[in-house]
């Protein structure tokens, strides 16, 4: 009965500002709104016992990249700057069919979902079973892709501080940023 | 280790609607945003409704292995890659032209 309340409380949080998110006039209120929706998603990864993956979300997504976002939003806005919205028969559209995708796809759901499905309450996953699929090489196990992240990883903060270095060269138009 | 419970406490519906109310706002705000960042966030949004649908899939219909909860950490890693070297760029093209909406890229190079 607690579960239940608490994943409509999550719910209804998940649902109400990741339709704000995407709705608000200022940007740096969207961040904050999403960051409000990966925190519950992170409580529902929690009530379907996924402890480390709670763990995984929070540092990542609600730390990392929340982090990202606000230095970003910082350094190409000026605060409290309103954002222009795209024309009206835009909008209107694209809700047309963000809506009809919606209600497709929740047909389909609702059609074909068994309600009951075999959903057994595990405990929570141990920290060696989880190391031993991470780092073994038999099947179920993950050793190749954990290595190509970490070098995905390498290979995106070398091009990520290669793209937003500032060009030492004497171009004349490359200080366009004061406006 | 795995003991069955009798009662489910949230069926596994309720997730995937929730989960496709995410996903469908965040099409919804990649269609209407010019601004660049706000398109990023909207991409967040859709790649956390897949990040709940993997979970919620390993736990209901799979609940003896992993393989969810090894896909929802691969999306993450690969989702935190991508907003780091999108978040360079629109630093980027913000030197270049002065603002960050998509209207006013329309050349590569100057």
């Amino acid at each position: 009965m607690a579960e239940q309340i608490i994943f409509y409380i999550l719910a209804i949080v998940i649902v109400v500002f990741s339709i704000l998110a995407v709705s608000s006039k200022l940007v740096i209120r969207s961040a904050t709104y999403l960051l409000f929706v990966l925190i519950a998603t992170a409580g529902l990864y929690l009530l379907l016992n996924f402890h480390y993956l709670f763990a995984v979300q929070i540092a990542v997504y609600a730390g990392g990249i929340m982090v990202l976002f606000i230095m970003a939003i910082f350094l190409t806005h000026k605060p409290g700057a309103t954002m222009n919205q795209r024309m009206s028969w835009k909008v209107k559209s694209s809700a047309a069919l963000a809506v009809s995708g919606l209600l497709i796809s929740g047909y389909i759901i609702i059609k074909n979902v068994v309600k009951v499905a075999g959903y057994l309450k595990g405990d929570e996953l141990s920290m060696q079973d989880l190391g031993h699929s991470m780092m073994g090489t038999q099947k179920y196990q993950y050793l190749l892709p954990f290595e190509v992240i970490s070098v995905l990883l390498l290979a995106c903060i070398v091009g990520a501080i290669l793209i937003a270095r500032k060009e030492t060269g004497n171009d004349p138009k490359e200080n366009v940023k004061d406006k | 280790m795995l003991v069955n419970t009798v009662q489910i406490p949230v069926p596994m519906i309720a997730y995937l609607i929730v989960s496709l109310i995410m996903m469908f706002a965040g099409v919804y705000g990649f269609l209407t945003r010019k601004n660049l960042i706000m398109i990023l966030i909207s991409i967040e949004l859709i790649l956390n409704a897949v990040d709940i649908n993997f979970a919620v899939f390993n736990r209901y219909l799979f609940p003896a292995q992993n393989e969810g909860l090894f896909f929802a950490f691969f999306t993450i890693a690969i989702a935190a890659c991508e907003t780091a070297v999108a978040i360079a760029i629109i630093i980027n093209v913000y030197r270049r032209f002065g603002n960050a909406e998509v209207d006013n890229i329309n050349t590569m190079q100057e």
